[in-house]
């Protein structure tokens, strides 16, 4: 067993495991939040072993540097109190859902060794540097990049109007 | 590289179910950015096996995606919480017959 | 090239954090009092005899070790005790892709270079790894049970997150100049000098410098290519570590004392630890990007060696250049030290709406200006030169 795959290992536990502390941590929405910090960064480390530098420190600057510090910002500010299981009626719903889910998706997880063709044996240089993909980004892909800014002018305005306090 | 798949697989089931099974709108939010996380790892997976680097170009407007979603989103939980008074997505299943 | 590593880890600890940590909470104290023209701490001595107050690091470790260490009744006691380690550790990560001293042959299979870990996207290694920082303040106020804390967290992550945007933005300009996001590289790239007036010969004013103007050089340093640049990273850096005169979250005449309220003891001691670290590693980026990293201006790297090794032999020429370019980066790092120091005991703090104007309605536009000015002035002399 490599290094690499030993380490990819190691961040994967740690992700899941974290993933499923999120979504399974009743008492505590701001744990929920700090588990999904905790997948956030072992993802990214996973994006590096995967030469993906630039993806990788973007992940962490934006996702979990900015993006889950707003949630924890609600979570402080709404004060909020702690989640039930749901109600006996829902949970028969919820439980079924959760399975077929999980059948579909164990179905797809079975499909995928062999259906996959081979990695390419090697990288061309400078793959995942922040030279290559901002390069693509501002040649081939300028149009997603434009709109892209357009969406974000469009949210920021949503946001600003949503957060404000009507005057009546 | 079938590894990273089943990873990202596994990762978007644990958002689907988070999604369905949880009443707190937020962690509902955060289990949507569990799912679009999914979705990058498996673009960086077919991108590293491709040699190509548009994966990664796709990746970061599916980031900025998620930001600008995660704002606007936030800014409606709190809205609903100051006419509401709660982020239980059971309490405001007013359009339910 | 594991001994390698470590023995460059060791020693960036061992410096940094061994000898320059207790140092800047001396040099804090004395340079305080001298600016404010009182003695400052002399009083803790060994058998009688003080050493100008040089013991007082010691003491002070001492004291926070043996008062006691309380959680908060009704706090969540794990988020309480992880805050202060999230705040640490980022700060201690971050030396990891600092150029304490240049790229140096000595024979071996590969250049031995002084970074603990040479990536080729170091400064952004920086920017992800404080974003992270961000954590411990926001989670100790809320861990905390108190209102005050509570209100403290929120405005620090506030202005925290604010700072993130503008320091990335206000360093394009300097990336644009040396075409690289690694702090070894622009430090290899600030080793040369340029002659002052020679813009005049890039814009064809004049045909060739006569030789009287051009022996007017200045070190190619990112602060003399990018003097805007450097002055609101300066400001971005001590924003985002919350530094004097944007302590408002640690506000101590305001808030009581903001996030790190019910704190005490060793838990405290290690955001005071975190604060105090940040200033050396402000200096540390700061002295890689822009004053010219380990680089001794006017004297460059080959120049050094072979002048050395023109009487003592190449390998020892190598090896005092390498010492001696260490004892340039140190010596640029304790001259920033001095300056955030200065400039904390100089300004009165900003208010908190100062602190956010200064962020989104002033510092924002100049760095886009910056980036705009800096490409059209790079564009433009590519094709005067070509």
């Amino acid at each position: 067993m490599s290094i690499q795959l030993a380490l990819f290992y190691f961040f994967a536990a740690v992700a899941v495991g974290s993933a499923l502390a999120m979504v399974l941590n009743l008492r505590n929405t701001v744990a929920s939040a700090m588990s999904l910090v905790i997948t956030m960064v072992s993802l990214a480390a996973v994006y590096v072993l995967m030469d993906a530098f630039l993806v990788g420190a973007l992940q962490i600057m934006v996702y979990g540097g900015a993006i889950v510090v707003l949630f924890v910002f609600v979570v402080m500010l709404l004060n909020l109190r702690q989640d039930d299981f749901p109600p006996p009626r829902q949970r028969f719903v919820k439980a079924l859902g959760t399975l077929l889910v999980l059948f579909a998706l164990g179905k797809l997880v079975a499909a995928v060794p062999g259906a996959l063709p081979e990695a390419v044996a090697r990288l061309p240089e400078g793959f995942g540097g922040y030279r290559d993909v901002g390069t693509a980004l501002f040649t081939r892909f300028l149009l997603p990049f434009e709109a892209t800014s357009l969406l974000l002018l469009a949210a920021l305005v949503g946001a600003v109007v949503l957060a404000k306090r009507r005057l009546d | 590289m079938d590894l990273v798949v089943d990873l990202s697989v596994v990762l978007f089931a644990i958002g689907v179910v988070g999604a369905l099974v949880r009443r707190n709108v937020i962690v509902i939010l955060m289990s949507v950015e569990l799912m679009l996380n999914a979705v990058n790892l498996a673009f960086v997976a077919f991108s590293r096996m491709h040699g190509n680097n548009d994966g990664h170009v796709f990746v970061l407007i599916v980031i900025t995606v998620a930001a600008a979603e995660v704002a606007v989103g936030l800014g409606i939980v709190i809205s609903l919480f100051r006419n509401r008074d709660t982020v239980n997505v059971d309490d405001v299943s007013l359009l339910k017959w | 090239m594991i001994a390698e590593t470590i023995g460059k880890i060791l020693f960036v600890l061992l410096v940094v954090m061994g000898a320059f940590l207790p140092l800047i909470t001396w040099v804090e104290r004395k340079q305080s009092a001298l600016i404010q023209d009182r003695v400052g701490a002399n009083r803790a001595d060994l058998a009688g005899i003080t050493v100008l107050g040089l013991l007082h690091p010691l003491t002070d470790v001492l004291k926070l070790f043996a008062k006691e260490d309380f959680v908060p009744e009704g706090a969540n006691r794990v988020m309480h005790l992880l805050a202060p380690v999230i705040s640490l550790v980022p700060a201690i990560v971050m030396l990891a892709v600092v150029p304490f001293a240049g790229v140096y042959d000595f024979g071996g299979e590969r250049p031995f270079s002084f970074v603990i870990a040479d990536v080729d996207w170091g400064l952004l290694f920086v920017f992800a790894v404080g974003s992270i920082a961000a954590y411990g303040t926001v989670i100790s106020g809320w861990a905390s049970n108190n209102n005050w804390a509570l209100l403290g967290s929120l405005r620090a992550s506030a202005q925290m997150i604010s700072y993130e945007v503008t320091m990335g933005l206000s360093v394009v300009g300097l990336f644009m100049c040396f075409q690289t996001l690694s702090l070894q590289e622009m430090s290899l790239a600030q080793d040369s000098t340029f002659r002052l007036l020679g813009f005049l010969e890039h814009f064809g004013v004049v045909d060739t410098l006569p030789a009287w103007l051009g022996w007017l050089q200045l070190p190619t340093w990112g602060i003399f290519l990018q003097p805007l640049g450097f002055v609101m990273f300066l400001t971005c850096i001590m924003a985002e570590n919350k530094r004097p005169p944007f302590d408002l979250p640690e506000a101590e005449s305001e808030l009581v004392a903001g996030y790190h309220l019910e704190y005490s003891g060793m838990r405290w001691g290690l955001f005071y630890t975190a604060e105090f670290l940040e200033v050396p590693v402000i200096g540390c980026i700061v002295t890689a990007a822009f004053l010219g990293g380990w680089s001794i201006p006017f004297l460059d790297t080959q120049t050094l060696i072979s002048g050395i090794g023109g009487t003592f032999g190449t390998g020892f020429a190598t090896g005092l250049a390498l010492v001696l370019q260490l004892l340039a980066f140190l010596a640029k790092v304790i001259v920033m030290i001095w300056l955030q120091m200065t400039i904390r005991w100089s300004l009165p703090r900003f208010r908190y709406d100062q602190v956010m104007d200064l962020c989104w309605k002033i510092l924002l536009p100049l760095s886009l200006a910056n980036v705009f000015v800096t490409g059209a002035v790079i564009l433009w002399m590519k094709e005067l030169g070509a």
